[in-house]
């Protein structure tokens, strides 16, 4: 179990070098992706102007607070509470946003499933977990949004957010194969005739 | 509970009358309330879990939960980024008298002016067109429930933003008598493992048993968003709820599906008569995010509380 300060971006060696139960902090650069972002992104060929090679998207959509374009708010939008969402629903964009874009780390919570487990050791990628629901103490690791694309799409839009001490995150699926969801659901899936029998169910 | 001051129930002969704007700036207040203070019962879950977990990435992501409830009210900021589906439960005393349709267009306006002038993120679409109308209301949206008890000079609201990561995980089976009960813990067991980290654990698992097919459904999200320490006024699900929740948290799936001893801080079920053929049972869950805030207008005066 190892910690990593990186600064965005990543090269693929970085991210291929951790192991589940390892712990990553990341400044500089992060993406703020969603289900509709990525709809538009993949299913109807819509295209982002942001360069996202060896970067790292976070499953969220903000809670953002339209002030007009300043100094201290570039994409005229201040943060107001941000978090993660369920990644489980938007599987199916790890590879393409990997291959196409070259994402090199996800963010989210609930965890990914073989596809993307697959898309990771293929490619070169990870998993990160974040407290899904603690959003207000998230929100005081992010400097600001400097930019926004696609953003007919908001709140799902394609953030760019600069953060600083973004974690620590828990790497819980790594380029290797491993994947603590997998390694919790066996074992809980395990326990389920012990905890059926408790209940006096006949099985 | 903190006093508003202004009377917002006027006593005329019998009846009491209520202020439709007071209710629409209270129904306003109520969703913001709500996202950002946990009631004391919730946090007090949080309290015991934290002395009983004995997993090291357990004990971790529950020390960041509790931590976010401490920077959300210092930072008077939201505690969880998604403003859910608005859901207002409001019950009317004997002796209140209202015009029902006001009342439901003056919840409808304080949601929006909520979502507008905080601003809070609009979490609600069209289901076919996806349109964001970034006012949180849309078709038969904020949800509202409309019940009446006999305290005769209380009107009480009570708001619920409804989170997606532990809505999308609700369930509905029909087992038939034959399955009996057994049919009814093992399904409750299997959407715990099913929804595992996608509900944001630990979570309260609601359980609706009887009734149609829709109250079976209903009676799981009240019992889901019932204050924590409540119990089943119905012996027998009473009972379950003491099993049921040993049951589930000794599975391990554990804080964010991580692996722990936190699983659920409880099972809660609410029953209903059913039909002789029948055997519903559904599943609804809240996550640790439980957020819930009440108004209670009296001829004193507003209160708010949980
Ligand atoms: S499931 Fe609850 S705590 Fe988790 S992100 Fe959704 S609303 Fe927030």
């Amino acid at each position: 179990m190892a910690h990593y300060d990186f600064n965005m971006p990543v090269a693929e060696a970085q991210v291929r070098q951790l192991k589940v139960n390892d712990t990553v902090t990341l400044n500089g650069t992060l993406f703020g992706i969603r289900d509709a972002t990525q709809i538009h992104m993949f299913d109807r060929g819509r295209k982002t102007r942001f360069d996202m090679n060896g970067h790292a998207v976070i499953h969220t959509a903000p809670n953002a607070k339209w002030v007009g374009e300043t100094k201290s708010a570039p994409s005229g939008y201040e943060p107001i509470c941000i978090g993660t969402t369920t990644s489980a629903r938007m599987e199916r964009f790890t590879r393409p946003l990997m291959s196409e874009y070259g994402v090199r780390i996800i963010i989210g919570k609930g965890g990914l499933s073989e596809g993307s487990a697959a898309a990771f050791s293929d490619i070169g990628g990870v998993y990160l977990a974040i407290v899904g629901g603690a959003a207000a103490l998230e929100t005081t690791w992010i400097e600001q949004i400097e930019e926004v694309d696609l953003d007919d799409l908001n709140p799902e839009s394609l953030w760019k957010f600069r953060v600083k001490g973004f974690g620590p995150l828990l790497v819980s699926m790594d380029a290797h194969g491993g994947s603590l969801y997998t390694e919790v659901n066996q074992a809980a899936r395990g326990r389920r005739a012990a905890a059926l029998a408790s209940l006096g169910v006949k099985t | 509970m903190v006093g508003s001051g202004r009377r917002s129930i006027e006593h005329e002969d019998e009846q009491v009358k209520v202020d439709l704007k007071q209710i629409e700036e209270a129904c306003k207040e109520l969703y913001i309330r709500a996202l950002k203070v946990l009631p004391p019962d919730i946090k007090q879950g949080f309290a015991r879990l934290d002395k009983t977990e004995t997993d090291a990435t357990g004990r971790a992501i529950l020390g960041t939960m509790i931590k976010n409830i401490m920077v959300a009210e210092a930072t008077d900021n939201l505690l969880c980024q998604d403003t859910g589906i608005p859901i207002y439960n409001v019950t009317i005393g004997a002796g209140v008298e209202l015009d029902g349709y006001q009342l439901k267009q003056a919840i409808i306006k304080g949601c929006e002016r909520a979502t507008r002038e905080y601003p809070l993120r609009s979490s609600v679409v069209h289901p076919v067109t996806r349109k964001n109308e970034h006012t949180s209301c849309g078709r038969s949206v904020p949800v509202i429930h409309i019940d009446f008890v006999p305290d005769a000079d209380t009107l009480t609201i009570e708001m619920i933003p409804k989170g997606s990561g532990s809505e999308n995980n609700s369930f509905l089976k029909m087992a038939v008598p034959a399955d009996g009960i057994d049919a009814i813990k093992t399904f409750v067991v299997d959407c715990v493992l099913d929804a595992g980290g996608k509900t944001c654990p630990p979570t309260i698992v609601g359980v609706g048993v009887g009734g149609t097919a829709d109250l079976c459904v209903h009676l799981s999200k009240v019992a889901a968003t019932r204050p924590l320490g409540s119990k089943c006024d119905d012996p027998e699900g009473a009972k379950l709820e003491i099993d049921l929740s040993k049951a589930v948290n000794q599975l391990g799936v554990g804080p964010q599906g991580l692996g722990g001893d936190s699983t659920s801080f409880a099972v809660h079920i609410e029953t209903a008569a059913t039909h002789i053929t029948m055997n519903p049972v559904a599943v609804n869950m809240q996550c640790h995010s439980a957020r819930r805030a009440r108004a209670t207008f009296t001829p004193q005066g507003l209160t708010y509380g949980f």
